[in-house]
């Protein structure tokens, strides 16, 4: 009994603190300038103000960053599962020459980090006039190993009579992927939209490097350029941080089950 | 497969998305690999004539280069510190949660896992603001004990534990995820079998828990350290790589070489010994794989 209740309290102590520095986060964003930088620290704002948020949207125009991380996180997330479920059903459910030589390529690239394609791929979308637009952040988000193999392994499990059956109707190639792949894979294809889109909310890295207006910049470039300039202003800043995390947290919270299944998924490979 | 084949539709499905990952992922590697071993710099972006082989002389310069020798050092340590704190933080984390005395795991779950998906930038400035050495959380917990106040992001001994201790705050979630999954599959009737034989908590650890877990360990060891080999916006936020370069990354020292002096050829070849060290770490962990089924 008595083990019982210290685990409850173990558990619950640590969980507040893993989510304190939201809490302290959310309340210093309702302060007044100065009011968070005061020892002991404070969590409550007193007295309450949303001043932080309108100088954000109002003077420094986050609502065009807001708008660039949504529009590109949503357009990536919908190319993106186009692209690998395609590719991962043909890889599951079709015989052609070299498909296994073809799959075992991609599957040894995925120890290739990101990173290493950094520089050609800049001086790629440079001579292509894409540098500073969503297409900089477009085109290499649309498709990816993981997500091919992860979709290649949901489709080998559907049964090839669902196929044949619906070739006999006359269905076209199109139409059977369409109509009968697809929403059998919905559960897939949902736990990879959550990763591209919050993959593509959170990245920093590529944005900072393609992206090189303020009025093209995603929320965490615009909001790491903010922190060079008020550095003294955590109030400020953290209104920043509760925009820039919120939806990705609702997010989350609305799909945790595909996303937590993802994870086990990606674990499992062989 | 009965399937009747048509190739042609095969085709038409994989061509979007390899033409994609041939173009803009494949070609950059090889072209990094090349521009490797070119002095490709702020010259070249205007005028690629200008640009001349010149084997592997990089390569000698990046080992000469006391700045690349720093930023290596860092981001092993970085690895070496965080990993496997990381990861046996998460395997705590999912035994408490594991435990058929807990009811609510869901709830607890929540709250390890959240950091996980919460944008690096925002939670390293908000973390910035916790290592404040004058009113920041941290001290002000310190104090508390009648410990003296730490420049935690200032001071050279202390920066990169900092961002240490921030890093595994941000990622044990997912590992636990993992853990909880590779403890769900150990039958339970093992234990049974060691609890009439009289094996107490610990022993049932040790024999059955942990050599039933390697797998899974050694697929987390490999994530997180290929992960945390990758770090760069932690530094870049909370000490833009200071203080006196303490805490550099490979990552940061590869984009600051190629992005904000245009030396692409050099950043390319530190780019390639970066992705060496990580094909060098996955050999070994799988190498261990082996030998332990």
């Amino acid at each position: 009994m008595i083990k019982k209740y210290l685990l409850y309290a173990f558990l619950s102590v640590t969980s507040v603190i893993t989510l304190i520095p939201f809490i302290w986060m959310l309340g210093a964003s309702f302060m007044f300038d100065g009011k968070a930088s005061v020892f002991p620290p404070i969590f409550l704002p007193d007295p309450f103000t949303i001043i932080q948020y309108k100088i954000l949207f109002e003077r420094l125009n986050v609502w065009t960053n807001f708008f660039n991380s949504l529009i590109l996180s949503t357009m990536v997330t919908v190319l993106y599962i186009t692209f690998t479920s395609m590719a991962g059903y043909a890889f599951a459910k079709y015989r052609f020459k070299g498909k296994k030589f073809l799959f075992n390529l991609l599957l040894s690239s995925m120890i290739i980090p990101s990173q290493v394609t950094m520089l050609p791929l800049f001086l790629l979308l440079k001579s292509m006039g894409f540098i500073n637009t969503y297409m900089a952040i477009i085109i290499p988000g649309l498709a990816n190993i993981f997500g091919i193999f992860l979709i290649r392994q949901y489709c080998i499990s559907i049964p090839d009579s669902l196929i044949e059956a619906a070739r006999m109707d006359g269905a076209t190639d199109f139409q059977i992927y369409r109509k009968v792949i697809l929403p059998l894979a919905v559960p897939i294809l949902v736990t990879l939209a959550i990763f591209s889109f919050l993959g593509t909310w959170n990245d920093f890295l590529w944005p900072l490097i393609a992206l090189t207006d303020d009025s093209m910049y995603t929320l965490p470039v615009a909001l790491a350029n903010l922190m060079l300039e008020h550095t003294k202003d955590p109030e400020l800043m953290m209104a920043g941080s509760v925009v820039t995390v919120i939806p990705v947290i609702i997010a989350f919270l609305a799909l945790q089950k595909y996303y937590i299944k993802g994870i086990m998924m990606g674990s499992v490979k062989e | 497969m009965k399937i009747k084949n048509n190739i042609n539709a095969a085709y038409f499905f994989l061509a979007p998305a390899l033409s994609a990952i041939f173009i803009f992922f494949f070609i950059p590697v090889i072209a990094a690999f090349i521009m490797s071993f070119t002095d490709f710099d702020i010259y070249a972006l205007g005028d690629l004539s200008t640009v001349r082989f010149i084997g592997i002389n990089n390569y000698l310069k990046l080992f000469d280069d006391p700045l690349f020798y720093t930023a290596l050092q860092n981001t092993f340590y970085f690895v070496i510190m965080a990993g496997p704190l990381s990861i046996a933080v998460s395997l705590g984390a999912a035994l408490l949660l594991n435990s058929k005395l807990v009811k609510y795991k869901a709830i607890f779950r929540l709250s390890y896992f959240i950091p996980v998906v919460t944008t690096l930038v925002a939670v390293a400035i908000v973390w910035r603001f916790i290592y404040h050495p004058k009113f920041g959380i941290i001290n002000y917990i310190l104090s508390l004990v009648g410990i003296a106040p730490i420049d935690w992001l200032g001071d050279t001994a202390t920066a990169m534990p900092a961002i240490v201790l921030m890093s595994v705050w941000k990622s044990f979630g997912y590992n636990m995820i993992i853990f909880i999954a590779g403890l769900q599959n150990i039958p339970e009737d093992l234990y049974e079998a060691a609890s009439i034989e009289g094996a107490t908590g610990w022993q049932k650890f040790r024999s059955i828990t942990l050599p039933m877990l390697a797998p899974t360990t050694i697929f987390i060891s490999l994530i997180t350290m290929i992960g945390y080999f990758q770090f760069f916006a932690e530094p870049y936020i909370m000490t833009q790589g200071g203080p006196l370069n303490s805490t550099l990354s490979i990552v940061q020292y590869m984009y600051q070489e190629g992005f904000k002096w245009w030396n692409m050829g050099y950043s390319a070849s530190i780019a390639f010994v970066f992705f060496f060290i990580i094909l060098l770490g996955t050999i070994i962990q799988l190498k261990i794989q082996k030998s332990t089924e």
